[in-house]
């Protein structure tokens, strides 16, 4: 499915290194504990993980969007502390659980988005909308004048998409992206991902709760539970050791349905097999 | 009713309307550019909002007329300015309330995506929370619009012009027309701006923005065409010299200042009248130079301004106030005019016959039982608290009317004494008597014309005026008033018929 399996970023230049990064909410929450991951350039990292288990907020703290609390943050090789949190932003794609498209302008306005605060003259803007529009499989002569809520949520996240990518960011950050799709759609959506991701070389952090999209999608899985990260490893690796019971659990589930689909195919379903308890 | 009086009446209408719409507009665009910029404070910080909208809240629940009177002696002048901050105070409630909310409620997952792409907070509040809040902002501009328009006909008494002025002389005067007028005036001018206002927002809505500028354009000729009537007045107008004549909002006031400004526009001025001004207002806009002249009573002066409490006789307070009101404001009392409207206790003569009451010492026996009506400062007044302390007058009942409905509420025995003005023709017409005060409690009203600093400067002007000194005597005041207000007279005219009976030699 992968073109290339990572097992170590040893061959490869850093583009994505947190180290040591820990958020402590004002309330005295500890989210994040000491958390370090580093991401090769055309890396796909997934970080998994149940809801409050910290991975959202790792995910924000790399475009400030939640200020770190300790540890230290470098995108392409720049510590990112020192930076202006605005133009940080500007230069990484973010794709919105919630999407998030602003509702009052065009599909080509939104996907222009970034471009257009970082002053590109209109022409290279056009061309660019256009371009990504075609890339994320919404023709740009029939989608840029329309407005979001005349899409359907699959096009929506595809408008999404394409304003992350708009102003040529080499990494792409996703918080649940296709959380909020039905199956069919989500299933599109991260086969072009994949297509897209070869296409632009982009580095790319994703935070999901579905282990299979996770499995699909990662050269590596980063597990999380209380704000650290139990284990990082291949897909592969995951299956084959398991770093703890939680990691085991979380990967049965998805071996269960898999076993299950395959004595289906094989027609060697057996009777009350659908019992998942 | 009739048509004279109508067209009378409509006169008045292109400048009273033009004022009003330039206050309105003026207070509205004014309330628009400060909501805005303090609405995108209290959104940046939250903590701000409550504070803000509490005080802006609490400005809405001053009463619009108290709180356009409270404007006066915190400016310190009267006029436009003090009506327009009013306005603007008044206006600024809904639109901030709107905005805030309004762009506060804007998805907080829309919101994260503009700071995710890259926007500042400035970008955020101008390309994403304001474009999304639109209509809610816009809704809160057509509240805030209907309001001021509404509240823009009370800045009569605080000496803007409006069409509050037909309303409360028309009020007066009991002049139906002119009230209907003003309503109607009013009415129309917030029907317009609404509809403009909606067309807008409609614009908005569609993002049509041949309808936006349609829109504007629309409301910039309405502007523009409305206030046609004064533009003259406003880039200078007429070359003879001016001169401003206060009147206070009653009747006789009204005729004086008629009376005055024919005198004057004889001898060659231009006489501008500003009626309808509160009682206290009047005086400081006299002290502050802003009306030249107006004629006040020696008793309130002497009660108000020299703060006394004891009577004294005509002379001796005639000759006191002039002095202080010289050292003190450099107001100039020219003199008295020769009649008096004092206070005095009235009652419908067969009830005072019924029970052998001649004068407030019979009344005091019988206070107990009887009920009073008092104009609405009457009862706050010291002539009040003089008169109880002399008399030990201890009333049943005591009620406040408007000054006009007090003499039909004795007449029909809705009270059965009221705090009467001596010089009011509904005395005669309405068969009361006036009670003797023994103890000569209440203190002297002479009518006495009052020049500022400026006017009193000027030889011209003063000799124009001297000659109404000791001209107009109770019985022609009475007659005067009684012709506006119980034949329903137009004002000027009664002026002028009293100004040629004057015994007063004329250019």
């Amino acid at each position: 499915m992968h073109a290339v399996e990572l097992p170590s970023t040893g061959y490869r230049r850093a583009m994505l290194s947190l180290r040591e990064v820990s958020k402590t909410y004002p309330g005295g929450q500890l989210a994040v504990d000491r958390l370090s991951l580093e991401l090769a350039a055309g890396e796909t990292v997934v970080l998994l993980g149940a809801s409050g288990c910290g991975k959202t907020t790792t995910l924000k703290m790399i475009n400030r969007l939640v200020e770190a609390t300790s540890g230290e943050i470098l995108v392409d090789g720049r510590a990112t502390k020192g930076m202006d949190p605005v133009l940080l932003r500007r230069g990484i794609g973010y794709v919105f659980q919630g999407i998030g498209l602003f509702p009052h302008w065009t599909v080509a306005d939104n996907v222009a988005s970034t471009p257009r605060l970082l002053g590109w003259e209109e022409g290279r803007i056009r061309a660019r909308v256009d371009e990504l529009l075609e890339r994320v499989g919404l023709p740009p002569e029939n989608y840029r004048e329309r407005r979001p809520d005349e899409l359907s949520g699959g096009q929506q996240q595809r408008v999404g998409v394409a304003r992350a990518l708009a102003a040529e960011a080499k990494v792409l950050l996703m918080d649940e992206p296709f959380g909020a799709l039905d199956p069919v759609t989500r299933d599109g959506l991260q086969r072009e991902l994949i297509r897209v991701r070869e296409q632009l070389g982009l580095t790319i952090l994703l935070v999901t709760h579905d282990v299979t999209e996770a499995l699909l999608l990662a050269d590596r899985i980063a597990v999380m539970d209380h704000g650290r990260i139990e284990q990082i490893a291949s897909p592969t690796e995951l299956f084959a050791s398991p770093a703890n019971e939680h990691v085991e659990r979380l990967l049965d589930m998805p071996r269960r349905q898999s076993e299950r689909i395959q004595n289906i195919l094989r027609g060697t379903d057996p009777p009350g097999g659908r019992d998942d308890s | 009713m009739n048509s004279a009086q109508l067209e009378n009446q409509l006169a008045y209408f292109p400048g009273y309307f033009a004022n009003h719409v330039l206050l309105t507009v003026g207070a509205l665009v004014l309330g628009i550019a400060l909501s805005l910029p303090l609405a995108a404070v209290a959104i940046r910080r939250p903590g701000l909002a409550g504070p803000l909208l509490g005080v802006a809240s609490v400005v809405q629940t001053i009463p619009g007329l108290a709180l356009l009177a409270l404007m006066v002696p915190l400016l310190g002048r009267i006029g436009v300015v003090p009506a327009l901050v009013a306005l603007v105070l008044y206006s600024m409630l809904p639109i901030l309330r709107n905005t805030v909310t309004g762009a506060l409620e804007v998805d907080a997952n829309v919101i994260e995506a503009a700071r995710g792409v890259g926007m500042t907070d400035d970008q955020i509040l101008l390309r994403i929370r304001f474009p999304l809040s639109a209509p809610v902002i816009v809704a809160g501009i057509r509240t805030a619009a209907v309001w001021t328009v509404g509240m823009a006909t009370l800045s009569t008494p605080v000496g803007a012009t409006s069409l509050g002025n037909f309303i409360f002389s028309g009020l007066q005067t009991q002049n139906t027309v002119a009230v209907l007028l003003g309503c109607l005036g009013a009415a129309i001018l917030a029907i317009a701006l609404d509809g403009l206002i909606r067309m807008a927002e409609l614009a908005a809505a569609r993002r049509d923005a041949r309808l936006a500028w349609t829109s504007l354009a629309l409301f910039i000729a309405a502007v523009v065409l409305a206030t046609t009537p004064i533009a003259g007045n406003l880039l200078g107008g007429s070359q003879r010299p001016r001169v401003n004549v206060g009147a206070k909002t009653f009747t006789e006031q009204y005729i004086l200042a008629e009376l005055i400004a024919d005198r004057l526009e004889t001898a060659g001025f231009e006489a501008t009248i500003r009626d309808g001004l509160g009682s206290t207002v009047v005086f400081q806009a006299l002290a502050h130079e802003e009306i030249d002249v107006y004629v006040d009573y020696s008793g309130t002066i002497w009660a108000n301004q020299l703060k006394r409490k004891e009577t004294a006789s005509a002379q001796r307070v005639l000759a006191e106030i002039k002095t202080w009101l010289l050292a003190e404001h450099q107001i100039l009392s020219l003199g008295a005019l020769g009649f008096e409207n004092a206070y005095a206790f009235a009652m419908r003569r067969d009830r005072a016959e019924a029970l052998g009451i001649e004068t407030l010492l019979d009344l005091a026996l019988h206070a107990s039982s009887l009920s009073v009506g008092g104009d609405y400062e009457f009862f706050s007044r010291p002539e009040w608290i003089a008169v109880r302390d002399a008399y030990g007058m201890k009333f049943a009942e005591q009620r406040s009317f408007d000054s006009t409905l007090m003499y039909t509420a004795v007449s029909e025995g809705h009270v059965d004494v009221i705090s009467a003005f001596s010089t009011d023709g509904r005395i005669a017409a309405f068969d009361l008597v006036v009670l003797d005060d023994p103890r000569e409690s209440l203190p002297p009203y002479d009518g006495v014309l009052l020049l500022s600093r400026s006017a009193a400067a000027r030889p011209d002007l003063v000799n124009a005026l001297r000659p109404l000194i000791g001209s107009l005597d109770d019985r022609a005041m009475r007659e005067a008033n009684r012709r506006v207000d119980l034949d329903h007279r137009p004002v000027d005219e009664v002026a002028h018929e009293l100004s040629r009976g004057l015994a007063i030699p004329r250019r």
